[in-house]
């Protein structure tokens, strides 16, 4: 068993990244992600890895598009307002085909919103935020140790598929501090990255690499090999089709013989455990689907379970984002409804969907 | 008697296709040769990476067999510090136009230098958008026509953009310099300047800049000779040439 410490889902995500052999962090300090930030500041120079803070979250990104490149792992991390500025380095990241990982710890918004919680920022995360439609996997953890283990999966995952990689937790995760046990996870190997820049006298075959954010724009001989768009557009095509079907994770909690099914990822997730074994105490039959992933998305096992009668209840701290994929699951063979963020317990910004709120709308549904 | 190379393509040249994409009478290539010659004199070129987010300049760096990149418009500043930050022994130089370097990434330049990151940047300045057809830029000249300053740049457009002079203030810089290449004189001087600062960068001192004034005869609709009087008789009043700054410890 590895060590055992007490610590805060930001920092957490420190940890992963260090267990996951990342050499470098970039970051811009925007709330509620600053430890992840100051974790990075605090660990990194004295291991000899590197650590930039850069002059804003466009810096970030591009600071990180300049250390892939090299073929060492590397991450950012941001929030809100910062991961609006991210989008188009995101989307070059994707053109160049460049492994990284994000951090997004989710506030509310629109614009400034709040600086604590919200989950809404899902749809600019699975739907290629930025320009040119791009596709990214997105992981979302719900307790500190799985956003630990989710930040090496997504190291893994993203040098396997060379794309960006987007851990998605929200800023009760963050804040929120659990045991966690230091582990290194196994995963399968990796090829080499040989089409790195390094200098060319340091590549075996003494042949230069070029690396760019223009593919498909321009023929860059001799890698990456695309000599066209369309060319290029097969490559990332089958890249996210294989992604699609690989990379689906969730995690079912009694949905067998369920009435209703809640489907929720993060904070909401927690929360809704909670309230799903209160109403089990009471003979109703309620379960979850939790995801662990939100691209790709588990449609089939919404669309098998919807087919079977259950009607289904989407608790998520937003205007509402993850019901449309819900809704593209259920197909319309069942009833949907939502418990977004006008159900928070509080009108300020610290107000949150709490398990009573949940149980409250199970019994609304049942009774 | 050492052997000079006076016509002809320097060492570092790779025949390409993209050489041909330049415009008659582009500078591009003369600054691109002045760069290549130093990395050779240098010895460097096994280590370099060069970094190229110029919109006019991206087919350049493709006629070399040094490792390169093409990052997107206005990002290669930052871009070249994710590279140098991770690559410390090798050579960084990142090429950027008046647009990436004084307009879209003015911010990362400027953060760049108080960083202190250890790699060159060389900005192109030929006065204007050329890659989209001439639109205004921060180092318009004063009275200049371009597509997005049709009556020519006046006081409500404000001023030219001096970005050597404006980095030379910053306390992580160790080298800025403005050179010119429309004479032989201006041509050799500039080359100096480069290979000081390619000199910061391998000692290790701090951020190094240097500005090249560039014509761009199909930019500022003109003949190639003509355009070249421009950058003697307009440019080069407005934008003087020299070093700025030139120190061996940032402390």
């Amino acid at each position: 068993m590895g060590e055992r410490l007490f610590v805060i889902g930001n920092e957490a995500i420190g940890w992963g990244a260090l267990n996951a052999g990342c050499d470098a962090y970039m970051g811009y300090p925007i709330t509620p992600q600053n430890e992840t930030t100051e974790w990075f500041a605090k660990e990194f120079p004295k291991r000899g890895k590197v650590f930039v803070q850069s002059q804003s979250e466009v810096g970030s990104i591009n600071i990180v598009f300049g250390a892939a490149s090299t073929g060492h792992r590397v991450m950012t991390s941001t929030s809100g307002p910062g991961w609006g500025l991210m989008q188009e380095g995101m989307s070059h990241l994707a053109n160049g085909e460049l492994p990284c990982v994000i951090s997004l710890v989710q506030r509310g918004g629109p614009g400034a919103g709040t600086t604590r919680h919200g989950q809404m920022d899902y749809l600019s995360a699975t739907r290629g935020g930025g320009q040119g439609g791009y596709k990214n996997i997105v992981l979302t953890p719900a307790s500190v140790q799985e956003t630990h283990d989710f930040v090496q999966l997504a190291f893994y995952l993203a040098d396997k598929y060379l794309n960006p990689v987007i851990v998605m937790t929200d800023g009760l995760l963050g804040q929120m501090a659990e045991p966690l046990e230091l582990r290194n996870l196994d995963f399968d190997p990796l090829p080499e990255k040989d089409w790195a820049v390094r200098g060319r006298e340091n590549h075996p075959d003494g042949v230069r690499r070029v690396v760019t954010a223009m593919q498909g724009l321009m023929p860059t001989p001799p890698h990456p090999p695309y000599t066209g768009f369309l060319d290029l557009l097969k490559v990332l095509n089958e890249k996210y089709e294989t992604m699609k079907e690989s990379e689906v994770r969730y995690e079912t909690y009694l949905i067998e013989d369920a009435d209703l099914i809640i489907v929720a990822y993060g904070y909401t997730a927690r929360v809704s455990k909670e309230s799903i074994k209160t109403a089990r105490k009471e003979g109703l039959k309620v379960g979850m689907i939790r995801l662990q992933a939100v691209w790709p998305f588990p449609y089939e096992i919404i669309t098998e379970m919807a087919s079977k009668g259950p009607r289904f209840l989407v608790v998520e701290d937003s205007l509402g984002q993850l019901i449309e994929d819900v809704r593209i699951g259920v197909q319309g063979k069942t009833d949907m409804h939502l418990l977004g963020a006008l159900a928070r317990h509080d009108p300020s910004d610290g107000g949150m969907i709490l398990p009573d709120s949940v149980l409250n709308e199970i019994y609304r549904l049942m009774k | 008697m050492k052997k000079e190379l006076v016509s002809g393509l320097p060492k570092l040249w790779a025949h390409h296709p993209a050489e041909r994409l330049e415009c008659p009478g582009c500078q591009y290539p003369v600054i691109t040769r002045i760069v290549y010659d130093v990395i050779d004199e240098l010895g460097v070129e096994g280590k370099t990476i060069l970094i190229n987010s110029s919109a006019c300049g991206y087919g350049i760096v493709l006629t070399t067999s040094m490792d390169a990149m093409f990052p997107n418009h206005g990002q290669g500043i930052d871009v070249a510090t994710g590279v140098k930050r991770l690559l410390p022994d090798c050579f960084i130089i990142s090429f950027g136009g008046d647009g990436d370097v004084a307009a879209i990434g003015a911010g990362a330049f400027v953060n760049a230098g108080q960083r202190a990151e250890k790699y060159t940047l060389i900005m192109v300045n030929n006065g204007h958008f050329a890659m989209t057809g001439g639109q205004l830029a921060p180092t318009t000249l004063m009275g200049q026509v371009t597509t997005t300053s049709p009556e020519g740049r006046g006081p409500d457009m404000g001023y030219p953009a001096r970005m050597p002079e404006m980095i030379a203030t910053v306390q992580g810089v160790a080298y800025s310099a403005r050179g010119a290449a429309n004479t032989p004189a201006n041509f050799l001087k500039t080359k100096k300047y480069v290979k000081k600062a390619f000199q910061k960068q391998i000692d290790n001192v701090g951020f190094s800049f240097v500005e090249f004034l560039s014509a761009c005869p199909t930019g500022w609709h003109m003949t190639p000779q003509e355009s070249i009087k421009w950058v003697e008789e307009k440019m080069i009043p407005a934008l003087p040439l020299g070093e700025f700054k030139d120190v061996d410890t940032l402390d």
